[in-house]
């Protein structure tokens, strides 16, 4: 069994977003013909027909391969995917946790970027042995010696012998594959030892329950086995256990220790397998489960709601099946008086928002209005009592606030380094404190701001790319709360504060931020019988105002001839607006203005 | 049983006005002949189904009804009283002002026509130029003192607001030139921009005075023309005292009519029917028509079945209270309760009161009434009323 392990390399590929992981991923699965030409095409368009289903036929987050080495040995590799932005880091180091080691995916034009830095030292946390390749030689931009230097300049890792490939072209992979049996080195291990197992990542299939992936540290699995899920506690007994191929799951007699592949179990929830648990022999368990398990809290919250409030069930039932499959988000019942009944939902960070939002309105065909995130506020009371809110609607009296603290991230930034000016301006606007500079070479830089979390999730980054050309990239990590001012304001139509127009803002930013809602709402309120002051305010003062004059004229229609049908359309079209419109008190109110405002910046 | 409104459709016009979306033609004489002959197989067939009622409205519009000519216009009104009876009727034909009418107008006016409506638009050359339309000022008062000449006193007068370059000064020339003809009845519509037209297609939408713009020349001529002696008692129509159009009330007050010739439109008893606009189809079958309410074919036959009936149901109350409230004069509460039992209007006067107080509308104890300043805003108006009261469907 010994000679099993040797010959197992469980790897990962890390890489700045668009720098080429998928591609080169592809091109390792074709030369390691785990999947022919054409399946690779057949598996695509299966992409688009099941795009329901994700999961296990559409992106195969772990792929078990064979490759017959220049040594002469047949090689097992064991390729993880890894999520690759920071709202799911915490799954990323799951992932590199099952891993020992990761090949680093470097553009020959663009160099080191944000997310190239982040997973690279989430990497080096974990104590991989990772593997520099430098991507794309074949672009006439591409400066490979220039992005070796930078590697070993900025990372410290020795690059001047990295592979350099283009995996859309095919060039040099089978020297990449050379360089992961020859530098990561075989897990250990003892599979005689009680069962330990890491969940690094888990789906629901229709069929078969919860498919866990797993990464068999000690011991040993087999199908009849009972095993415990040490973080949650749950109990379940192992149906089928097996590797996962590029196209379909292969089952197996047993997974030992060093081994990658699946388990199931009947199991009914996702929330039952969370990434990062360990899973052990119930009836042997191992002495203590793996580190770094933890239950990934969201950061920022929303409401969400069904343009069609007659469709809150269905809401319901989409946020439920997609919780099936991601455990990361979090959603409770809410009430607004403005959009009715819809969802309190918490999520990692903005990429995670509006892949649930877009997924929502895609796969389960809903029309969604959202309310402006939030991030967790501390609050101390004036009794002592202390207390988290994400919900502007339950912002205390302030009187009744003694302290009040925000959360806030330290974010870097690569530009070029004539952008520097651009981003400065961006991130003092947005309460910013500058950390520092740092060059990479002449012409790049990697800045480092502590930013305020409730300053990023609305536009900061749409705000970043045309400030740069969309040359900067961003990444930020949760570093803390500090004390803040703190202050709640509303929105007022005709006299009557809307909730779900309320938010949190910093006390100084309070006053412009009202004056751009006010004049926003203006721009989307359309007229209508009566006119609509529309006034945003602080504590009960009103700090600016505007007004939706009244409509003074609609479309007229003749009844000429006796034909009412023209004047009938013009009714029903009446009727129809009408329903996209949220009746608040006397006015009428689009669903677009909810969404407009929180763009304040465009 | 009440009479009869019957309503004409004369689809040939010389040439298309660039704003115009009715349906009409540039007919030859074989088209008019055969159109004629397809008409009066279709006033026979009406008159078959509907007998023995009468009718006391006959309005002949278009189109241009007077290109037919004063024998095809003869023939046709002749049938109508034939098979109608037309005793003590308001006969009416439409016409653009031009030189020369005063022979036809002595036909019609043996044929027993005592009303003309002349689509005028305006007294300003320079709008009458932008709206295509190819006569001049001088033109329509010497057609409207032919007509008096020849003995028809009851003449109306179409004028357009809203057109570009407008203002309310040049409203009051059009205005004061219509009340210096001493015509006893103006219909004045804003210009609306209709998809599928030249305006549309030249973008003339943007050329126009902006909402707020179109509202105020709208205003002040309800104002001007009351001052003149014009009440408004429609959203668009203005008479002298007495001097209501009787054929378009019916339409109004939800009275049965009837249309003939394609692209008419007619109701009895609750049931809307109409013609395609399609003057083949309508010249292979006179009687052919649709059903409003599917657009399926519906037999002459089954329009009078309905009507026998009569229609009370949640619908046609709120379809006869949306054409109500063109009416200056509004509904009425009893005597809507006449007409749809089922009618209750406690929740009226919670709904329009915020509107009342905007000066939208007038209520009192017998009814509700919209106002000038409603009239602009009518789809919300009505909308808002109607989705008050839980028995009436729009």
């Amino acid at each position: 069994m010994d000679n099993l392990r040797d010959t197992i390399r469980n790897f990962s590929i890390i890489a700045h977003i668009d720098h080429g992981k998928s591609t080169l991923a592809d091109r390792l699965l074709e030369k390691t013909s785990a999947v022919a030409q054409r399946d690779m095409e057949e598996q695509l368009l299966d992409n688009m027909d099941i795009e329901r289903e994700r999961g296990i036929t559409i992106k195969a987050r772990a792929v078990t391969v064979s490759y017959h080495a220049k040594d002469g040995r047949d090689y097992t590799l064991n390729l993880i995917d890894t999520p690759g932005h920071v709202d799911f880091n915490y799954e990323v180091s799951r992932s590199l946790a099952a891993c020992e080691g990761a090949v680093l995916v470097v553009d020959a034009s663009q160099g080191i970027e944000a997310q190239t830095l982040a997973n690279t030292y989430l990497a080096i946390e974990h104590d991989l042995e990772v593997v520099p390749v430098v991507n794309k030689i074949d672009l006439p931009a591409a400066d490979p010696d220039r992005v070796c230097h930078e590697i070993e300049n900025v990372i410290g890792l020795p690059a001047m012998d990295a592979p350099r490939i283009s995996a859309k072209q095919g060039i040099g992979i089978d020297e990449v594959l050379e360089r992961i049996v020859s530098d990561i080195p075989a897990p250990d291990g003892d599979e005689n030892a009680p069962l330990k197992a890491l969940i690094f990542d888990s789906f629901y299939d229709s069929y078969k329950g919860v498919i866990v992936y797993i990464r068999v540290m000690d011991g040993t699995l087999t199908p009849g086995m009972t095993i415990r899920m040490m973080g949650t506690g749950a109990e379940f007994t192992v149906v089928d256990v097996g590797t996962m191929g590029a196209t379909r799951l292969n089952p197996a007699p047993r997974l030992c220790a060093g081994q990658v592949g699946y388990l199931t179990a009947s199991i009914k929830n996702v929330r039952d397998t969370r990434v990062g648990d360990t899973v052990t022999d119930a009836a042997r368990p191992c002495a203590e489960a793996l580190p770094g398990y933890r239950k990934v809290n969201p950061m920022v919250f929303s409401g969400i709601y069904p343009a069609d409030s007659a469709r809150y069930p269905d809401l319901r039932d989409a946020l439920e099946k997609l919780q099936l499959n991601d455990a990361s988000l979090s959603f409770e019942p809410e009430t607004s008086i403005a959009l009715g009944f819809g969802f309190r939902c918490g999520f990692l960070g903005l990429l995670h928002m509006e892949i649930i939002q877009e997924r929502l309105e895609r796969e389960f065909n809903l029309d969604l209005v959202t309310t402006a995130p939030s991030v967790i506020y501390k609050l101390t009371l004036t009794n002592g009592e202390k207390i988290e809110i994400d919900n502007p609607t339950n912002y205390p009296d302030p009187a009744l606030i003694a302290e009040a603290e925000e959360p806030f991230v330290r974010a870097s930034i690569f530009t070029p380094s004539q952008y520097i000016g651009n981003i400065m301006d961006l991130c003092q606007g947005r309460r910013g404190e500058y950390r520092d500079t740092k060059y990479l070479d002449e012409d790049r830089v990697e800045l480092h701001y502590d930013l305020p979390l409730n300053e990023i999730i609305y536009d900061f980054f749409d705000a970043l790319k045309s400030r740069t050309r969309g040359y900067a990239s961003f990444d930020y990590e949760l570093s803390g709360y500090r004390p803040s001012k703190l202050v709640k304001l509303d929105i007022l139509l005709n006299g009557d504060i809307v909730d779900a127009l309320s938010f949190i803002v910093f006390a100084d930013n309070a006053y412009p931020r009202a004056r751009r809602m006010a004049e926003k709402l203006k721009e989307n309120i359309p007229r209508q019988m009566f006119e609509v002051p529309i006034q945003a305010a602080v504590g009960g003062k009103i700090i600016a105002r505007e007004t939706v004059k009244a409509l003074r004229k609609d479309v007229l229609a003749k009844c000429y001839g006796g034909d009412i049908t023209r004047k009938k359309k013009l009714l029903e079209k009446q009727k129809e607006g009408k329903k996209k419109m949220r009746q608040l008190g006397t006015v009428e109110v689009p669903q677009e203005a909810f969404m407009a405002v929180l763009k304040l910046d465009e | 049983m009440s009479p009869l409104g019957v309503y004409l459709h004369v689809p040939f016009c010389a040439s298309k006005c660039p704003y115009c979306d009715f349906y009409s033609l540039a007919g030859d004489e074989s088209a008019m002949d055969a159109y004629t002959a397809a008409a009066l197989a279709g006033i026979d067939a009406a008159a078959r189904v509907f007998a023995p009622r009468r009718a006391d409205t006959l309005y002949l519009g278009g189109g241009t009804p007077s290109l037919l000519g004063a024998a095809r216009l003869g023939a046709l009104i002749g049938r109508a009283r034939s098979a109608f009876g037309l005793s003590d009727a308001e006969v009416t034909v439409e016409v653009n002002p031009a030189d020369g009418l005063r022979p036809l107008f002595d036909s019609l006016a043996a044929a027993g026509v005592g009303r003309l409506s002349m689509g005028l638009q305006s007294a300003v050359s320079a709008e009458t130029a932008f709206l295509g339309r190819r006569h001049t000022p001088q033109q329509a008062a010497d057609a409207v003192r032919d007509a008096r000449a020849a003995g028809i006193g009851n003449i109306s007068l179409d004028l357009m607001l809203g057109i570009p370059q407008q203002t309310a000064e040049s409203v009051e020339q059009s205005i004061d030139f219509c009340a210096a003809l001493g015509v006893d009845h103006i219909s004045a519509y804003l210009l609306k921009v209709e998809e599928g037209t030249p305006f549309a297609r030249r973008g003339v939408g943007a050329l126009c005075p902006d909402e707020d713009a179109q509202a105020d020349i709208y205003l002040r001529a309800v104002e001007l023309l009351g001052q003149r002696g014009y009440r408004q008692y429609e959203i668009s129509n203005f008479a002298r005292p007495g001097r209501e159009s009787r054929h378009n009330l019916k339409y109004w007050n939800r009275e049965d009519y009837l249309g003939i010739g394609p692209a008419a439109h007619g109701c009895v008893g609750g049931a809307r029917y109409y013609f395609p606009r399609d003057l083949r189809g309508f010249v292979e079958n006179p009687a052919a028509v649709l059903s409003e309410r599917d657009d399926e074919p519906l037999a002459l036959e089954a329009v009078a079945a309905r009507a026998a009936k009569g229609a009370t149901g949640p619908e046609a109350l709120g379809e006869y209270l949306m054409l109500r409230l063109r009416l200056a004069a509004g509904f009425d509460y009893r005597e809507t309760r006449a007409r749809f039992p089922a009618f209750d209007p406690s929740p009226l006067p919670r709904a329009a009161a915020p509107m009342a107080r905007a000066g939208l509308c007038q209520i009192n104890e017998s009814g509700i009434a919209l106002t000038p300043r409603g009239f602009l805003v009518s789809n919300a108006v009505i909308a808002r009323l109607l989705d008050a009261l839980p028995g009436a469907i729009y």
